[in-house]
């Protein structure tokens, strides 16, 4: 770069800087003796990269859209329990059997979310009670945005209790707020007593955990005293209770629950 | 969990934030993401690679500053660091806690914009 210095034409003298007397035009050679060389191309990213602090929680808009259903459901007087639980712990089973006994004083809707078969929708049908199936396609779990769809054709007059069956699957349902009044985890005795310790934070974000399929515990060879233990470390606050959805042992307790937060 | 969908919100944002502050490209993005946020962090980079392609973050580093849990007591108001992800328990009254004070976050932390 140096030499195209001498290839200018402009005289350059450092010993006698030009001096301009009024009434003439000068000209100062002002270039530096030795330019700084350009950086390479291509390096401008870090030149000119500024870092700002941003700290933008990126599962914001499921919860905002969960606090929007919380307060619709609010207004409308309307409770709403969200059941959780790892594939077939006994959900749909455990919605048959609540429905046909509460159907008839309290006015029930049901919102079913499965990949793709509306074959628990159909299960759950009930003169009394609508219900919906939500098909999710790809989706593992149920989010806020869907529930607000789903509670919307439902077209319930007065309803006072919107159950939700979750996409059976113990990891996302746990991260998604839908707005619910209460969460219910299922813990079947056919899972095994270490679920809680494999999967806390579906058990640790519950309410209340119902130990279901009570009536195959001991077949299952099931350590019930164990189970409970690991609920009470991983989920010391929630409320458990043990119940049969084949034989109605325990039901009493669940739909005393329901009716206590009525 | 969700790197996919995680992935996508990051670079919504981002690239909001980008528009905003008049600059043209996202050089790199920060997440800070929470140790029991139940978030793969090879996934996620596999899904920032995707979700970015043909966009101002295309070629962009993606950077992880990982939250250790710290978990709360309610029965004596001790916050602790937990060694298990199933169980916290209080060092000052040995009962159970299923409350965590960090750990489970999920954001954007930073960015490094060009304009
Ligand atoms: N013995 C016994 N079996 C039960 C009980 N509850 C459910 N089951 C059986 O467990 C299986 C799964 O029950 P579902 O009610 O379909 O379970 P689910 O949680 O709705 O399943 P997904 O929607 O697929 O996640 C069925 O064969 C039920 O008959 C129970 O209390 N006792
Ligand atoms: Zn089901
Ligand atoms: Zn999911
Ligand atoms: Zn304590």
């Amino acid at each position: 770069m140096h030499h195209l210095h001498h290839d200018f034409t402009t005289p350059r003298d450092h010993e006698k800087p030009a001096r301009v007397n009024p009434g003439e035009v000068g000209t100062v050679d002002v270039r530096p003796d030795d330019p700084v060389d350009l950086p390479p191309p291509g390096d401008f990213r870090k030149q000119t990269g500024r870092s700002i602090e941003v700290n933008i929680p990126l599962l914001a808009e499921n919860n905002r859209l969960a606090a929007e259903n919380r307060e619709h459901f609010k207004s409308h007087g309307l409770k709403v329990i969200n059941l959780v639980s790892g594939p077939g712990a006994g959900k749909t089973t455990l919605l048959a059997r609540t429905l046909k006994e509460l159907a008839n004083s309290i006015s029930c809707g049901v919102l079913v979310g499965d990949l793709e078969t509306d074959s628990d929708a159909q299960r759950l049908r009930h003169d009394a009670v609508p219900v919906a199936q939500l098909t999710t396609g790809s989706a593992c779990h149920l989010d806020a945005h869907m529930i607000a769809h789903g509670f919307e054709a439902l077209h319930m007059h007065n309803p006072q209790l919107l159950f939700i069956e979750n996409v059976g699957n113990l990891v996302c349902p746990a991260e998604f707020d839908l707005g619910e009044t209460v969460r219910v985890a299922l813990f079947a005795c056919t899972d095994g007593e270490d679920k809680p310790l494999k999967y806390p934070p579906i058990y640790r974000s519950s309410h209340l955990v119902l130990m279901t399929k009570a009536d195959i515990a001991e077949a299952c060879g099931f350590d019930r005293k164990q189970a409970r233990e690991n609920l009470k470390k991983v989920c010391p606050k929630a409320e458990v209770i043990e119940l049969s959805s084949k034989t109605g042992d325990g039901f009493e307790q669940w739909l005393e629950f329901i009716r206590g937060i009525l | 969990m969700h790197e996919l969908g995680i992935a996508e919100s990051a670079l919504k944002a981002a690239i909001v934030e980008m528009e905003k502050q008049k600059a043209i490209r996202i050089l790199s993005l920060t997440l800070r993401i929470g140790e029991l946020a139940a978030v793969d962090p090879q996934a996620m980079e596999f899904a920032f690679k995707t979700v970015t392609l043909g966009t101002p973050a295309e070629g962009a580093t993606l950077e992880i500053d990982h939250v250790a849990p710290i978990a709360w007591c309610r029965d004596c108001s001790e916050s602790f660091s937990t060694d298990s992800i199933a169980f916290f328990k209080c060092p000052r009254c040995g009962n159970y806690s299923g409350e965590l004070k960090q750990g489970r976050e999920i954001e954007l932390a930073r960015l490094e914009l060009d304009s």
